[in-house]
């Protein structure tokens, strides 16, 4: 029974999720270009382009000087999403799949290594949650989308470090549920505020670009 | 109230565009902008974080253009927007926000947060929700043709002043002059040396240039105030006036919102580009020192700083320019913390010092601006913007720091001419 429902899982599921995914994501990225913007119909005096590629880049690595809440929501919000992202990318059975489905694949990290980025990953994720919950100004912003959120992006990395380690349940079980984590969140993703990791790129784009046409390297 | 708050929310949702959109579908509410705000730095209160000012608009977007917003709403589990909503968060889309723009530059996910409180102010108007001070500045624009009243006669009365003073003649109304120069109303009812400095500068310079009886005065409460036709009708004026002069350029005043208005969203505003170009007053300045054509021949000696304006640096992009002239005639110019596009704003741009209501609130947050005062313990304060002026000025006494001097960039270079004997080194 948990074999057949592994089979279903890593199978059609993931054929299921993955699909949501991309025509949803599409789907959303398309809705908000297609509202469209005005153009300015003063003279410019540089290029939206070069603003908007600079800020694009740029606002992932140059910030102001920032208060002590700034500075941790900083460091903890770069080590989550480094933490995610190394381990989603370089362990080796996820390069294994990726190469099955994309055909592209390359070096994995050392097992060590994703041990320490799943765990910081991890932790950094509680700290933000904590935060979420003391910070007046996240307290306030905060609602039930940022509390779904992150307990959809917490799952995958939880039930990946106890698989890895097998944890608390049998190998077979622990990937059934690590699996299904990775499709909740693929489904939700396009439909929640998780679209940000894509919408992202698109609003550094708009906001260099004003900048960018105002001739100033913001 | 119905049909009031019922435009209002037309027009909320009509300046929702793919930015806008865009904006609210990446924020992840990390609160950083909250940092880049002087109303919350300097107060520490929540309510005043930038992305939270925008909350009605917000609802609004999600109601319509998510798929949970719109499933919510279709089985009524959303929260509409009312009346009381608005009437809520008039003081913060007003009061506590200059639009400096700060925010926009420290969002993590890139949210131009300044860009959509500009729209936000567009369906307070609508929606009957914009504050008295505002609306008496905005009526008083549209009727006498000044926030402050300032007319005709008044120009008139400083132009014979200046020519008086400077022993030349003031132009108005030469067609076919190069330049075009617009004034704000400050600066004709309390900082009017400028009009005499900038006669002798161009003279200096041999610039050919005019003021307009009929389109003099460039400060726009439309832009603060958030009302797009109020705002093109007082641009209209100006560009009208450059039309009938056929000039070829139209100087923006030290005045920050002024440039705003002309420079970025004056063609916008009326709908066709314009047939001339415009320049602030520091970058035709500092243009005239690079060709050589603006000469000083002795400096001032005083340690002194340099406020940015928000909408001339930060949203302007005027940004060496005031330097340049500054190291030409100021050698012992130091820049406060956080100078350039990160400076920090006055606290009373945007309408807010037009806003009675909002003085306290703006006295208060003053702390940030003599915080970075403190840090570089000047004499004299140089600025380019007569509102950023007039609030260093208000900020300062109310610090019991009246003894630093505020002036404008415009009259310290005039001071310093090479053909003028006084105002050598002090």
């Amino acid at each position: 029974m948990d074999q057949e429902m592994l089979l279903w899982v890593r199978g059609t599921g993931l054929q299921i999720a993955a699909a949501v995914f991309v025509i949803g994501m599409a789907y959303r990225m398309l809705h908000l270009l297609l509202l469209g913007r005005r153009q300015s119909l003063a003279e410019a005096r540089g290029s939206e382009w070069s603003g908007g590629l600079r800020t694009m880049l740029r606002r992932s690595f140059v910030l102001p000087r920032l208060s002590a809440r700034g500075k941790f929501t900083v460091i903890a919000g770069y080590l989550f999403h480094l933490g995610f992202f190394i381990t989603f990318f370089f362990l080796s059975q996820h390069i294994d799949l990726l190469r099955a489905v994309l055909g592209v694949h390359w070096p994995a990290l050392p097992r060590g290594v994703i041990d320490m980025t799943a765990v910081l990953s991890i932790a950094a994720m509680i700290a933000l949650l904590v935060h979420r919950f003391i910070d007046p100004v996240k307290r306030m912003l905060s609602d039930y989308q940022d509390y779904l959120t992150w307990l959809l992006s917490f799952l995958p990395l939880l039930t990946g470090f106890m698989l890895l380690r097998e944890i608390g349940f049998q190998y077979v079980t622990l990937l059934t549920l690590h699996i299904l984590s990775v499709e909740l969140l693929l489904i939700v993703a396009p439909f929640t505020k998780l679209a940000h990791m894509f919408s992202t790129f698109i609003a550094r784009w708009y906001n260099g670009a004003v900048n960018g046409f105002k001739g100033i390297e913001a | 109230m119905a049909t009031t708050l019922q435009r209002g929310i037309n027009t909320l949702l009509g300046q929702i565009d793919a930015p806008v959109a865009t904006f609210f579908s990446s924020c992840v509410h990390c609160g950083l902008c909250a940092d880049a705000c002087l109303f919350y730095t300097e107060t520490k209160d929540p309510k005043y974080t930038p992305i939270r000012k925008l909350e009605p608009l917000r609802r609004l977007w999600q109601q319509e253009y998510t798929f949970w917003g719109k499933l919510m709403k279709k089985v009524g589990l959303s929260k509409p927007v009312t009346d009381d909503d608005l009437a809520a968060w008039e003081p913060l889309v007003y009061d506590s926000c200059t639009l400096c723009g700060r925010c926009s530059l420290v969002c993590p996910v890139g949210n131009d947060i300044v860009y959509m409180v500009r729209k936000m102010r567009e369906g307070m108007v609508a929606s009957g929700h914009a504050p008295e001070g505002l609306k008496g500045a905005t009526q008083r624009a549209i009727e006498l043709g000044s926030p402050m009243g300032v007319n005709l006669n008044t120009l008139k009365a400083q132009i014979k002043h200046a020519e008086k003073e400077t022993g030349l003649t003031v132009p108005l109304d030469v067609e076919g002059a190069d330049y075009m120069l617009v004034l704000s109303s400050a600066e004709i009812a309390e900082y009017n040396d400028i009009i005499g400095a900038v006669t002798r500068i161009f003279k200096q310079a041999n610039v050919s240039w005019t003021l307009a009886s009929d389109g003099f005065e460039g400060t726009n409460s439309g832009i603060q105030i958030g009302s797009s036709d109020l705002a093109a009708e007082l641009v209209g004026r100006i560009v009208h006036a450059a039309e009938r002069l056929k000039v070829k350029y139209v100087i923006s005043p030290e005045c920050g919102h002024a440039f705003t208005a002309l420079r970025w969203e004056g063609p916008n505003l009326i709908g066709r580009p314009y047939p001339f170009k415009v320049l602030h007053i520091i970058e035709l300045l500092d243009q005239l020192r690079s060709e050589g054509r603006l000469k000083t021949a002795s400096v001032d000696q005083t340690r002194m700083t340099f406020h940015d304006p928000c909408q001339m640096v930060r949203r302007g992009g005027v940004i060496e320019q005031p330097r340049n002239l500054l190291k030409q005639v100021a050698p012992n110019f130091v820049e406060m913390p956080d100078a350039g596009v990160q400076n920090w704003c006055c606290g009373g741009g945007g309408g807010v010092s037009a806003n009675h209501r909002a003085e306290p609130v703006r006295i208060k947050v003053f702390s940030r601006k003599k915080a970075q005062l403190d840090a570089v313990d000047v004499k004299t304060i140089v600025t380019s913007c007569s509102n950023c002026r007039s609030m260093l000025l208000d900020g300062l006494e109310h610090n019991h720091m009246d003894d630093i001097e505020v002036i404008g960039l415009t009259e310290l270079v005039a001071e310093h001419l090479a053909d003028e004997q006084k105002g050598s080194a002090a």
